[in-house]
C-alpha cells in the first residue's frame, strides 16, 4: 500500500481510517413505536408518547427492523448472532427526549463481517466489518430560528438506524468514498436502507489518524455526521493535513470529536466538549433479549437478492466486461437490471460500451434518473443489435440515440424514417469513392507520393458524399485498393 | 343496617347486583369518606365528579345485565399511575401541573370491568422510600395511632393506598411494589397488599421507578377482595415488552382452596437483629395456624437473602437514575428557565426533584459510571441470580414461604434518622421477591403490644398466585384480625 | 473507593442536577455510606455467576411494521413548558 502514503515536510506519513455509518432502516414505523419513520412531516407530527419520552411510555421492537437488520448483516457476510442486547447510552441533550439512547452496546446482533471495496483503477479489496447494531435516531434541534432559543422536532426520533462500523482498514479518502458507496450500494440492492445521503438517511462518522509507516495507531479524531461524499473526502483531506502539520510541528493530536464546516470544507473542535461523555451504558430493563432463530436467518439468506459483487463477478467472467464497467453498473440495482435486460441476446460488452458512455453520460446531462429515462432496456438492445448486423454505423446510431433518448421511440423505427439505413452495397460504395478521387486528383498523387497520413481525408469524403450512411469497413477496404492499386 | 363503608368489595358487588345500593350511593359515601378523612393525607387528588359519572353508568350497567368484575366499586389510584384527563405526579414537584393525555393499561383495565375511580393517592415521590415521607405533597398519616395518638407513617411507597383502604377512603386501591412498596405499607396499615409475579401487570402508564422490579397490585381489606381486584387489573399487555402471557389462575377459587397437603417453607435467614420481639411471635402464630390448617411446615434456607437489600440498592438506583432522566423541563412537568440548555436542566432537576431522590440518582449515576460498573451494577447482578437461585432450589421442596413482612410496626411521622441506610431496612423482608421476580402477598395477622397491626408475608413460585390467596385466606381466617383504626372514616 | 467533592461535582453533572457546593461534602458522607454498606456484597463469591438482568425468562416480544401511531402534536405537546411553531423550544444550544 505504499502508494497511499502521504509525504510531509519531514518523510513519508500512512493515514489510518475507520468509518462508523448510520444507516435508517427502510421501514414504515419506528423501531420502539408505532409512529411513521418517514421523513418530511410537519413538527413532531410523526411522533408517538413514546417517542416523546412522555412518563410511562414502553419500547416495543419492530420486527422488520431486526429482519432489515439481520438482511443487511447476511448481506456483508457478517456473522449473525442469535441472541443480542439493548442497551441504554445515557446523556442529556435536547433534541434525546428519553436521556438515553437505546443502542447494543455489548451484544451487537451482527458481528464480523466484510466489505469489498471497488477502487477508481479498476482493483477491489476488502475491508472489515467490526460489527453492525440497531439503536435509535435522535429528534432534530434548529439552531437558527431564534437568537436565544432552539427548537426540536422529534420526528426523526426513535427511528431505527443500523450503525455499520468499520474496521480501521482504509488508507485514503478515496477508499473511503469507495466504502461507503459499495455499502450504500448493498444496501440500495437489499432494500434495508434507501441510501438518501441528502435526507440524512446514510451519515457517516469518520475516524482518521496518521502514523509512520510501519508504527503503532496514532491517536484519532472523529469527525461526525458526514452526509455526502464529497464531505466524507474532504473532511478526511482536511484532517489528513491537519495531522501531519500537528505532529511535523511537534504537536499532539487530541482524541476528540470534531465537526465539519460545509461551507469552508475544515473541521473544528466541538465547543461543549467540557466534559468527557461517560454514557453509562447498561441492559435497557424495559427490554428482553432479543433472539431469532437460526431458521428466520435461513429464510432470509434464501431471499436475498443478488448482490453486486456476484453480478459483478458476472459481468467479468462470463461477458467479458471490464472490472470498471463492470462495476460501475452494478453499482445500483436499477442498473445492473437495465443492463441484463438490455445486454440479453446481444453483444453484452457493446451494450455495456453504450450504457456507460452514452446513456450514462445523456442521464448526467439531463439530470435524469434512470427511472426517469424514456430509453427502455429493449429499446437500447435492438439499437446495439443494429451496429452489430451493420445496419447502421456506430455514428449514424449515436444520432439514432439522441432521437431515442428525447422521444422514447426504437431505433428501427427512427432509421427507417429517415433512411438512415448504412450501405454496404460495394458497387454504390465504388461509386462514390470513384467520384471522390476524380475530384481530388492532386491529393491523390500526393498520397502516392507518401503522404499517408491523407487516407482518413479519403475515408471522410466518402463518410460524406454518403450521408454518413456508408459502411466505413467496406468504404476503407475498396479506398485502399484504389489508391494503393 | 352495616355502615356501607364496612362493606368488602365482594359484598359490596353482591349488594349492587342485588339492588340493595346502587353505585353512586357506594362512591357518594367513599367521597364524603375521603373528605372526612382528608386529615390523613392520604389523597392528592379527590375526582369526585368523576367518581359519579361513572358511577351512574355502572348503575346504567348494572340495570342492564352488563356489570363488569368490579363494576361500581369504588377505588383509589396511586398518584404513581397515569390517567387521562387527571393529573399525575408521582407526588413530585418535578411533575406539578403534568396532565397525561392518557390512561395506564392497569387502571383502564379496572375501568373496563366497571370499577369506579376515587381520586389519586399519595406515595413517596417516584416511589422512593418506605414511610410516604418523600412526597412532595407532605406525608399520609396512617389510620392507626398508639394510644397516646401519635401520628404514624402508613409506610410506602405506596402510604397513601395503604391507609385510604385501611381508613375506608378507599374501597380498593392500586399500588406499585418495586422493593415492598406493597407489601411493606399493607402490613402497616392492617390490609392485604398484593405485590403480582413480575409481568402480570403491564407496566404501560405507570410512572418508573427500576423497570425490572416495578410491579402494580391491589390493596384491599381482606383476601377475596384482593382476589378479584387482581383477576381486573391483571393481564397481558403488548404494550409492555416485559408483560408476562401466562393466563392467570381462577383466584377467586384459589381464595377457598385451602392448605391442606402444601409444604410451606420458614426461612432461617429471615430471623434478624433488631427485629421486634412480637413479629417474632406473630410469625409464629403464622406458623401454628397453617399447620393447623393441614400443611407440612419445612426448614428452608435462603443464604443469600441478607445481600438483597444492598443488591437492591444499586440496582434500583441505576435504573431510576435513568428512568428519570427524561424529566427535563422540556416536554412537560417543571422547567425552571435559564440561558443555556445544560443550567436549565441542572436547576429544574435540583429545584424538581426531592432529597431523597436526588440521592438515588447520584447513587445510581455513580454506580453506573465508567470503572464502577463491574463492581457495583455487574455484581450486584451477580448477586441478583443468587438470590433467585436461593428460590428456585427452595421451591423445589416448598410450595410457598412464609416470613414476617416487615421487621417492625408503623413508626411515628417524622421520626429521624441519620443514616440513609436504616431507613432501607424496612424493607428487608420483601426486597428478595422482587429481585427473584416472584409474587409475594402482606397479610395482617394481629396486633403489637402497641395496638398497631403486624403483617406476614406469603411468597410463591413465579406464576402462581393461586397458592398466595389459598394460604392468605387460611391466615385471614385464622388471625381473626379487625381492621378498625382510631382514624377511620364512619364506623361507630 | 472513597467519593469526594470532586466525585460529587463530576456525578451531578453526568446527572444534571445543580448541587450547591455547601451541599457537596454532605452528600459525599451519604453517598459514602452507602456505598460502603453495599460493599457487603464483595463477601459473596459469583465467579462464573452470570448477571441476571431481567427475571421474565422470556425473550423480546415483536410487533410487525405497521403505522400505528404519531399524527398527535395535541398530545404530544399538551404539557409541554414553551412551544412555537409545532416545535419544542429550550435555551438555545451551542455545538
Ligand atoms: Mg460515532
Ligand atoms: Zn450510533
Amino acid at each position: 500500500m505504499t502508494s497511499n502514503l502521504v509525504s510531509g515536510a519531514t518523510g513519508d506519513w500512512e493515514v489510518v481510517i475507520g468509518l462508523e455509518v448510520h444507516a435508517q432502516v427502510f421501514s414504515n414505523a419506528k423501531l420502539f413505536s408505532g409512529a411513521s419513520a418517514t421523513f418530511g412531516a410537519d413538527p413532531n407530527q410523526n411522533v408517538s408518547l413514546v417517542d416523546a419520552a412522555m412518563p410511562g411510555m414502553l419500547p416495543v421492537i419492530n420486527r422488520e427492523c431486526v429482519r432489515q437488520a439481520v438482511r443487511t448483516g447476511l448481506g456483508l457476510k457478517a456473522k449473525i448472532n442469535l441472541v443480542s442486547v439493548f442497551d441504554r447510552k445515557n446523556y442529556f441533550y435536547a433534541d434525546l427526549p428519553q436521556g438515553y439512547q437505546i443502542s447494543q452496546f455489548k451484544q451487537p446482533i451482527v458481528g464480523e463481517g466484510m466489505l469489498s471495496i471497488d477502487l477508481p483503477d479498476g482493483s477491489s479489496r476488502d475491508i472489515g466489518i467490526e460489527r453492525l447494531h440497531l439503536e435509535q435516531d435522535a429528534g432534530k434541534s434548529m439552531h437558527d430560528q431564534h437568537p436565544s432559543k432552539s427548537y426540536i422536532d422529534l420526528n426523526r426520533t426513535g427511528v431505527a438506524l443500523m450503525e455499520i462500523v468499520s474496521r480501521p482498514d482504509m488508507r485514503s479518502s478515496i477508499d473511503a468514498v469507495a466504502y461507503v458507496r459499495k455499502l450504500r450500494s448493498i444496501l440500495r440492492y437489499m432494500g434495508t436502507c434507501d441510501g438518501n445521503m441528502e435526507e440524512g438517511s446514510l451519515r457517516a462518522d469518520v475516524n482518521v489518524s496518521v502514523r509512520r509507516p510501519g508504527e503503532a495507531l496514532g491517536t484519532r479524531t472523529e469527525t461526525k455526521n458526514l452526509n455526502s461524499l464529497r464531505f466524507i473526502q474532504q473532511a478526511i483531506d482536511f484532517e489528513v493535513v491537519r495531522q501531519i502539520e500537528v505532529l511535523e510541528d511537534g504537536g499532539e493530536i487530541d482524541q476528540e470529536t470534531r465537526l465539519f464546516d460545509t461551507t469552508t470544507g475544515t473541521t473544528r473542535t466541538m465547543r461543549s466538549k467540557e466534559d468527557a461523555h461517560d454514557y453509562r451504558y447498561f441492559p435497557d430493563p424495559d427490554l428482553l433479549p432479543l433472539v431469532i432463530s437460526q431458521d428466520e436467518v435461513d429464510e432470509l439468506a434464501a431471499a436475498l437478492p443478488e448482490l453486486p459483487d456476484q453480478i459483478k463477478d458476472r459481468l467479468t467472467d462470463n461477458y467479458g466486461l471490464s472490472a470498471y464497467d463492470a462495476a460501475v453498473i452494478t453499482d445500483e440495482r436499477e442498473t445492473a437490471l437495465f443492463y441484463e435486460a438490455a445486454s440479453h441476446g446481444h453483444d453484452r460488452k457493446l451494450v455495456a460500451n453504450w450504457m456507460t458512455v452514452e446513456l450514462f453520460g445523456a442521464l448526467n446531462k439531463s439530470g435524469q434518473t434512470l427511472a426517469e429515462c424514456k430509453v427502455t432496456p429493449e429499446s437500447l438492445g435492438g439499437l446495439v443489435e443494429l451496429i452489430s448486423n451493420g445496419t447502421i454505423s456506430g455514428k449514424i446510431a449515436k444520432d439514432v440515440f439522441a432521437v431515442m433518448f428525447k422521444t422514447g421511440r426504437d431505433a428501427a423505427s427512427i432509421i427507417e424514417e429517415r433512411g438512415l439505413k448504412q450501405v454496404s452495397d460495394s458497387g454504390v460504395i465504388e461509386a462514390l469513392i470513384d467520384a471522390v478521387i476524380a475530384a481530388n486528383e492532386d491529393k491523390v498523387a500526393e498520397y502516392r507520393a507518401g503522404k499517408e497520413k491523407l487516407f482518413g481525408f479519403f475515408v471522410g469524403q466518402v463518410m460524406k458524399q454518403s450521408g454518413g450512411q456508408a459502411n466505413p469497413g467496406i468504404v476503407n477496404q475498396i479506398l485502399r485498393t484504389r489508391l494503393d492499386g | 343496617m352495616v355502615d356501607i363503608l364496612d362493606l368488602g368489595a365482594v359484598e359490596a358487588r353482591a349488594a349492587l347486583h342485588a339492588g340493595e345500593i346502587s353505585a353512586v350511593e357506594l362512591a357518594s359515601a367513599y367521597i364524603a369518606a375521603a373528605e372526612e378523612t382528608a386529615g390523613l393525607n392520604n389523597y392528592v387528588a379527590l375526582t369526585a365528579e368523576h367518581a359519579l359519572e361513572m358511577a351512574a353508568i355502572s348503575d346504567a350497567r348494572l340495570a342492564k345485565g352488563e356489570a363488569g368484575l368490579l363494576e361500581g366499586v369504588p377505588i383509589g389510584v396511586k398518584d404513581l399511575f397515569c390517567t387521562a384527563g387527571y393529573s399525575s405526579t408521582a407526588c413530585s414537584n418535578i411533575l406539578r401541573g403534568f396532565t397525561p393525555t392518557y390512561e395506564s393499561t392497569v387502571t383502564a383495565n379496572l375501568w373496563r370491568e366497571g370499577g369506579v375511580m376515587l381520586g389519586k393517592l399519595n406515595c413517596d415521590e417516584f416511589a422512593m422510600g418506605s414511610a410516604n415521607e418523600t412526597s412532595a405533597y407532605g406525608p399520609a398519616i396512617n389510620p392507626w395511632q398508639t394510644a397516646d395518638g401519635t401520628d404514624l407513617v402508613p409506610g410506602g411507597s405506596s402510604g397513601g393506598s395503604a391507609s385510604a383502604v385501611a381508613a375506608r377512603s378507599a374501597l380498593l386501591a392500586t399500588g406499585t411494589d418495586t422493593g415492598g412498596s406493597i407489601r411493606q405499607p399493607a402490613a402497616f396499615c392492617g390490609v392485604v397488599g398484593l405485590k403480582p409475579t413480575y409481568g402480570r401487570c403491564s407496566r404501560w402508564g405507570i410512572i418508573a421507578f427500576a423497570s425490572s422490579l416495578d410491579q402494580a397490585g391491589p390493596f384491599s381489606r381482606n383476601v377475596a377482595d384482593n382476589a378479584l381486584m387482581m383477576q381486573a387489573m391483571s393481564g397481558f399487555d403488548p404494550k409492555d415488552s416485559t408483560s408476562a402471557d401466562v393466563p392467570l389462575q381462577d383466584l377467586s377459587a384459589a381464595v377457598m382452596m385451602g392448605v391442606k397437603g402444601m409444604k410451606i417453607g420458614i426461612p432461617s435467614e429471615y430471623v434478624i437483629n433488631g427485629m421486634d420481639p412480637e413479629v417474632t411471635t406473630i410469625w409464629q402464630h403464622g406458623q401454628d395456624w397453617l399447620r393447623a390448617a393441614g400443611a407440612e411446615l419445612v426448614d428452608i434456607s435462603l443464604p443469600h437473602t441478607r445481600y438483597a437489600l444492598p443488591a437492591y440498592y444499586i440496582i434500583a438506583p441505576a435504573e431510576a437514575s435513568s428512568n428519570l432522566a427524561r424529566y427535563d423541563g422540556v416536554r412537560y412537568g417543571k422547567r425552571v428557565e435559564a440561558d443555556s440548555l445544560d443550567e436549565m436542566y441542572a436547576l429544574t432537576r435540583a429545584e424538581g426533584f426531592g432529597e431523597e431522590v436526588q440521592r438515588r440518582i447520584m447513587i445510581g449515576t455513580y454506580v453506573l459510571s465508567a470503572g464502577y460498573y463491574d463492581a457495583y451494577y455487574l455484581k450486584a447482578q451477580r448477586v441478583r441470580r443468587l438470590i433467585r437461585n436461593d428460590f428456585d432450589t427452595a421451591f423445589e421442596t416448598v410450595d410457598a414461604i412464609l416470613t414476617p413482612a416487615t421487621p417492625s410496626a408503623a413508626f411515628p411521622v417524622g421520626r429521624k434518622v441519620d443514616d440513609p441506610v436504616t431507613n432501607f431496612l424496612n424493607d428487608v423482608f420483601t426486597v428478595p421477591a422482587n429481585l427473584a421476580g416472584l409474587p409475594g402477598m402482606a397479610v395482617p395477622a394481629g396486633m403489637n403490644g402497641d395496638g398497631l397491626p403486624l403483617g406476614l408475608q406469603l411468597l410463591a413460585r413465579p406464576f402462581d398466585e393461586a397458592t398466595l390467596y389459598a394460604a392468605g385466606q387460611v391466615l385471614e381466617d385464622a388471625a381473626g384480625f379487625v381492621a378498625n383504626p382510631t382514624r377511620r372514616a364512619g364506623g361507630v | 473507593m472513597s467519593v469526594d467533592k470532586t466525585t460529587v461535582t463530576k456525578i451531578a453533572r453526568l446527572a444534571r442536577i445543580h448541587v450547591s457546593d455547601e451541599r457537596r461534602q454532605a452528600i459525599a458522607t451519604e453517598l459514602n455510606g452507602i456505598l460502603s454498606w453495599v460493599d457487603e456484597l464483595n463477601e459473596v463469591n459469583t465467579d462464573n455467576v452470570e448477571p441476571l438482568a431481567s427475571v421474565t425468562g422470556h425473550s423480546l416480544p415483536m410487533r410487525e411494521d405497521v403505522v400505528t401511531d404519531g399524527d398527535r402534536i395535541d398530545d404530544v405537546l399538551a404539557n409541554v413548558p414553551e412551544t412555537k411553531g409545532g416545535f419544542f423550544v429550550v435555551p438555545k444550544v451551542v455545538e
